[in-house]
C-alpha cells in the first residue's frame, strides 16, 4: 500500500511538468500576443512603444527562455504578475475569485449529489416503469436544454415579470448597510437561480450513473440470495445494494474536485458572477499568459490530486483493490 | 453600455466601441419634478471591467469611463466637440505654432487635499514618455522638445514643428505627482484606488461586481448633484437589458432592435427617456490595394455603385444610422456635407466594370483575361458586420461579382490577416476621434505591419494634405485640407464607406437636466439631478 502510494505521488511531478509544458506551448500558439490585444488598431501606438511593452513583459525573449523563467518562478510558488494593464500578482487575482466560485460549486455539488442519488436509485428500483421514464425525460431535459437559454427565461420570469428574485450579481445595491442576517438572505436570493439552474443541468450525469451501477448491483447473486432469505426489499436496497453501488461514486467525487474551482464562463457571464470562469476567459482573450498558466496549473494540480484521492479512498473502501495488486 | 466619453481624453480609436456623438438629438419633455437637488445614485452597466485606473497604463474603454470622472486633463472637448480649458484656465499658442503655454487654474485640490500645480502636469508628461512605463500613449508627448513648469501655475511645452493634435493630447488625465513621483507607477495602489481632481471621488471597487464613486464636494466646477456614480460589471448584454427593465441599472445603450421594437411600450416610455444621435464611428468595406484586382479605381467605384447603403442601414440598423461618405462624423467641423460620392446605381456599376475590361463569363460572373471576378470579404465575429457582408454579397452578385464571406475571431483576424496583408477585402469599423487628424490611417508611410493603413492606400496629394492639416492650428486652413481630402477619398473609393450608426442610450426618466449635444449626453453629467421626491437610491 505505501509503495503504491509513493509510486502514485512520485508520478505526479513529471505529469505536472508535462502538463505545464503543453499548456505553455498551446497558449503561445494562439495567434496574438498580450501586447497586440491591448494595442491592435490603435493609432496612438507606434512600433517603438509596442516594442517597449514587449520588453517590459519579457516577450522579446525566445520561448524556451520564457518557459524556464516561468517555471523558476513557479518553483517558488510564484505565478508572476498578470500581463493585463493592472499588473497585479496572478495569485491575488485568483484568490479574489476563488471564494465565490468555490462556495457556489460546493453548494451546487452537494445539491447535485443529494438529488441525483435518490433519483438514480428510484429509477433503478422502478426500472422500465412510467416513473423511470418520467425521471429519464426530466433529467435529460436538464441536460439538453442550453443553460444560458433557460437562465435567460428564468431571469425574465422571476426577475422582470414577477420581481421575486434579483436578476444578476451577488448583492443588491446598498445591502452592505443591512444587518448580517438580512445580508445573508440577500445573497441567498441572488444564488437561488444560478444554483438551481446549474444543478438541474448536471442531474443527468450522476443520476444515470447511479441508476446503472444500482442495476448492476441489484442483478448480483448476493442480492438474489438476500431476497431469497426473505430480507425486506427496503433493507435489500438500502443496506445490501446501496453500499456497493456507492463505490464508483467516490471516483466521481474525486473527479469533481478540480471542477470546484473552475467556473462556467457562459453561466458566470449571464448571471454577472465574478468567478473563475470569467477570469479565465478574459485571461485567454487578452492572452494574459501568466494568468492563464496560473489557473491551468491549479486546475491540473487539483485534477491530479483529485484522482489520487479517489484512488486512495477506493482502496480503503474496497478490499478487493486494497489487497489486490494495485 | 460604455458611457459616451467625450470629456475624457485620450480618445481611444479602437475598432469596437461606439460612444460619443454629434448633432442635437431629440430630447423629450420632462414632467414636473422640482428644483435641482443633491442626492440619489446613478447606476450604469458595463460589459467590461476597468483594468487600471491610472489612465496612462490602461487601454480599455471601461477604465476611461471611470478615469473621465475621477481625473481632469488640461483641456477637454466641450459639448460641441471644441477644445476648452479644464485644469488649464487658458492657453496661448505662439505665432510660429511651436510653443503652447498653459495657464493653470488656481485653487484646484486633489481628492486628498493637496493642491494641484504645474508639478503634477510635468510629472504626468515625464511618466508618459518614460521608457520604463508600459504605456500605449507616449507618441503624442514624444513630439515635445521641451516641457517646463515656469511657476506653479504656468506650464510650457515646445515642439519641433507645429502639431495641431498636440493640443488635444493635453486632455490626458493629469496624475498626482505628490503620490507617484519616484515610485514605480506600475505597482502603485492608485491603479486600484485612484486619486484625481475630478467631479467624483473613488470610493470602492468590488472586483468583478461594481465600482462606486461619490460626488466631490470640493470640485472646482461645483459639487455634482448626483451623489453617487455606480458602475456595475454586467458582462452579458441580455442580462443588462433585463436589469434595466427591472430597475437594477439606470442607463444602457440599446441595440437598434431594442430601441425601435422592444421599448415602445407605454410602461417603458414612462420610466425611461430614449436618446438617439450619431455615434462617433463608421463601418466600411476596405479593399486591399496591393492586389491587381482592386488597383483600378473604376473597379472600386463600381463596387460602391453596386452596394445599396440605404438597404444596409435599413436591414442591419433598422434605420438607426446614416450613410457614410467619408471618414468624418456628420455635423462636425471637418465633415464635408456634399462630396461627389458614388450612390447606388447598378447600371453605372456595370458600365464602370465594362470600361475596366470585365466582361460577363459563364454563370453570369464577370471575367477578365480568363479570371473570374471573385473575392472574399473578411470580418470579425460581429453580428452587424456579418449581416452587412451578406447584404453586400447579394448586391454584388447582381452585377456579376462573386463574393465569399469569412468570419474570424478577432485575434487571428488581426495577426494572421491584417498584419500580414493576406486579405482581399475587410468589413470593419473605426471610431472617429474629435480631432480630424487621420494621418495614421491614410498616410502612405503607415503601411508597415501593425500600422493602420493596412489597405496600402498611397496618394501623394492625400499625404500632403494630411501633413498640412496637422501642421497648423488655424481651423479654417485645416478645414480646407480635410475638405479636399474627403473629395479625393470619394473619388478614389479605397474604402466603400458604409454607415455611421446611431448611439441609442436609454436613461431613467427621474434624471433631469440632460442636454443632448453633438458630443452626446454625458458632457454635463455633473449638472444632472433627481428631484428630491423622486430620489430612489440612498
Amino acid at each position: 500500500m505505501t509503495k503504491y502510494l509513493a509510486k502514485r505521488i512520485a508520478m505526479l511531478f513529471p505529469l505536472l511538468i508535462g502538463i505545464t509544458l503543453i499548456t505553455f506551448l498551446v497558449i503561445h500558439l494562439a495567434p496574438g500576443e498580450p501586447v497586440d490585444m491591448a494595442t491592435a488598431m490603435s493609432p496612438k501606438v507606434t512600433a517603438a512603444s509596442r516594442q517597449r511593452m514587449r520588453e517590459f513583459y519579457g516577450l522579446d525573449k525566445p520561448l524556451h527562455v520564457q518557459y524556464v523563467r516561468w517555471l523558476g518562478h513557479l518553483a517558488h510558488f510564484d505565478f508572476g504578475r498578470s500581463f493585463a494593464p493592472d499588473h497585479r500578482p496572478v495569485t491575488d487575482k485568483i484568490v479574489e475569485r476563488i471564494p465565490v466560485t468555490l462556495s457556489l460549486n460546493v453548494i451546487a455539488l452537494i445539491l447535485e449529489f443529494c438529488l441525483a442519488m435518490p433519483i438514480g436509485i428510484i429509477a433503478a428500483v422502478n426500472r422500465d416503469t412510467p416513473l423511470d421514464r418520467a425521471i429519464s425525460v426530466f433529467v435529460f431535459l436538464g441536460f439538453a436544454v442550453p443553460t444560458f437559454w433557460l437562465a435567460l427565461l428564468c431571469m425574465y420570469l422571476f426577475g422582470v415579470k414577477l420581481s421575486w428574485l434579483p436578476i444578476s450579481g451577488l448583492h443588491t445595491l446598498g445591502s452592505d448597510k443591512l444587518p448580517a442576517l438580512l445580508r445573508l438572505w440577500d445573497l441567498a436570493k441572488h444564488l437561488i437561480l444560478p444554483i438551481s439552474i446549474a444543478t438541474f443541468g448536471s442531474l443527468a450525469g450522476l443520476s444515470r450513473y447511479m441508476r446503472s451501477t444500482m442495476l448492476e448491483v441489484l442483478s448480483q447473486d448476493y442480492i438474489t440470495s438476500a431476497r431469497a432469505k426473505g430480507v425486506k426489499e427496503r433493507v435489500v436496497i438500502y443496506k445490501h445494494a446501496l453500499k456497493n453501488a456507492l463505490l464508483p461514486v467516490i471516483t466521481l467525487l474525486g473527479f469533481s474536485l478540480p471542477g470546484l474551482i473552475g467556473g462556467s464562463v457562459i453561466f458566470e457571464t449571464i448571471f454577472s458572477i465574478p468567478g473563475m470562469g470569467q477570469l479565465f476567459y478574459q485571461g485567454v482573450m487578452a492572452r494574459d499568459y501568466p494568468l492563464v498558466m496560473g489557473i491551468l496549473v491549479m486546475g491540473a494540480g487539483l485534477t491530479l490530486v483529485g484522482n489520487l484521492l479517489a484512488d486512495i479512498c477506493y482502496a480503503f473502501a474496497d478490499p478487493r483493490i486494497r489487497h489486490g495488486r494495485g | 453600455m460604455r458611457l459616451p466619453r467625450c470629456r475624457a481624453l485620450p480618445v481611444l480609436v479602437a475598432l469596437f466601441l461606439a460612444g460619443c456623438s454629434a448633432e442635437a438629438p431629440k430630447a423629450k419633455p420632462h414632467g414636473a419634478g422640482g428644483p435641482p437637488a443633491y442626492g440619489d445614485a446613478y447606476v450604469t452597466g458595463s460589459t467590461g471591467e476597468p483594468s487600471n485606473l491610472i489612465p496612462v497604463l490602461a487601454s480599455d474603454s471601461a477604465s476611461f469611463d471611470i478615469a473621465g470622472l475621477v481625473y481632469n486633463g488640461l483641456v477637454r472637448y466641450d459639448k460641441n466637440l471644441k477644445l476648452e480649458g479644464d485644469l488649464a484656465k487658458s492657453w496661448d499658442v505662439s505665432k510660429d505654432g511651436l510653443t503652447i503655454t498653459f495657464h493653470l487654474r488656481h485653487g484646484v485640490k486633489w481628492h486628498d487635499g493637496a493642491p494641484f500645480t504645474a508639478r503634477d502636469v510635468l510629472y504626468t508628461f515625464r511618466v508618459t514618455i518614460d521608457p520604463k512605463t508600459p504605456t500605449a500613449y507616449s507618441e503624442d508627448f514624444k513630439q515635445v522638445l521641451k516641457a517646463e513648469a515656469l511657476d506653479p501655475y504656468t506650464f510650457r511645452v515646445r515642439y519641433a514643428k507645429p502639431f495641431a493634435p498636440a493640443l488635444a493630447s493635453w486632455g490626458a488625465s493629469v496624475l498626482p505627482a505628490h503620490l507617484l513621483e519616484g515610485k514605480d507607477v506600475t505597482k502603485s495602489p492608485l491603479s486600484r484606488s485612484p486619486i484625481g481632481t475630478g467631479p467624483y471621488l473613488f470610493k470602492q471597487w468590488v472586483p468583478g461586481q461594481q465600482l462606486v464613486l461619490v460626488g466631490n464636494p470640493e470640485y472646482y466646477e461645483g459639487r455634482p448633484y448626483i451623489g453617487r456614480f455606480i458602475y456595475r460589471i454586467i458582462p452579458d448584454a441580455s442580462t443588462m437589458y433585463m436589469e434595466l427593465k427591472a430597475g437594477g441599472i439606470d442607463e444602457m445603450g440599446l441595440s437598434p432592435v431594442q430601441f425601435s421594437r422592444q421599448t415602445n411600450t407605454p410602461e417603458f416610455l414612462a420610466r425611461f427617456n430614449k436618446y438617439r444621435y450619431p455615434a462617433a464611428a463608421y463601418t466600411y468595406l476596405g479593399y486591399n490595394l496591393r492586389l491587381p484586382l482592386f488597383q483600378d479605381r473604376r473597379v472600386r467605384q463600381a463596387l460602391t455603385c453596386a452596394i445599396n447603403k440605404e438597404e444596409i442601414i435599413a436591414g442591419v440598423l433598422l434605420g438607426m444610422g446614416q450613410i457614410a461618405h467619408g471618414p468624418y462624423k456628420p455635423g462636425t467641423w471637418a465633415y464635408k456635407d456634399k462630396v461627389d460620392d458614388f450612390s447606388y446605381d447598378p447600371a453605372r456599376a456595370a458600365r464602370l466594370l465594362k470600361e475596366a475590361g470585365w466582361v460577363p463569363g459563364k454563370d453570369g460572373i464577370l471575367e477578365k483575361d480568363g479570371k473570374p471576378f471573385s473575392f472574399t470579404i473578411l470580418t470579425n465575429q460581429n453580428e452587424q458586420r456579418q449581416k452587412c457582408a451578406q447584404i453586400i454579397q447579394r448586391r454584388l452578385k447582381k452585377v456579376g461579382v462573386d463574393v465569399k464571406i469569412r468570419v474570424m475571431e478577432w485575434a487571428s483576424f488581426v495577426t494572421n490577416f491584417i498584419d500580414t496583408g493576406r486579405f482581399e477585402a475587410v468589413l470593419l469599423g473605426w471610431t472617429i476621434s474629435p480631432d480630424p487628424d487621420i494621418y495614421d490611417v491614410w498616410h502612405s508611410s503607415k503601411t508597415q505591419p501593425k500600422e493602420l493603413n493596412f489597405i496600402h492606400f498611397q496618394n501623394p496629394e492625400v499625404d500632403r494634405l494630411l501633413i498640412e492639416g496637422r501642421g497648423t492650428f488655424d481651423v479654417a486652413k485645416r478645414r480646407a485640407c480635410y475638405y479636399k481630402l474627403q473629395d479625393i477619398l470619394a473619388k478614389e473609393q479605397p474604402y466603400t464607406f458604409l454607415y455611421v450608426p446611431d448611439a441609442l442610450p436609454a436613461v431613467s426618466s427621474r434624471f433631469r437636466g440632460i442636454e443632448p449635444a453633438p458630443s452626446g449626453i454625458m458632457h454635463n453629467f455633473i449638472k444632472w439631478y433627481v428631484p428630491k421626491q423622486e430620489q430612489m437610491r440612498e
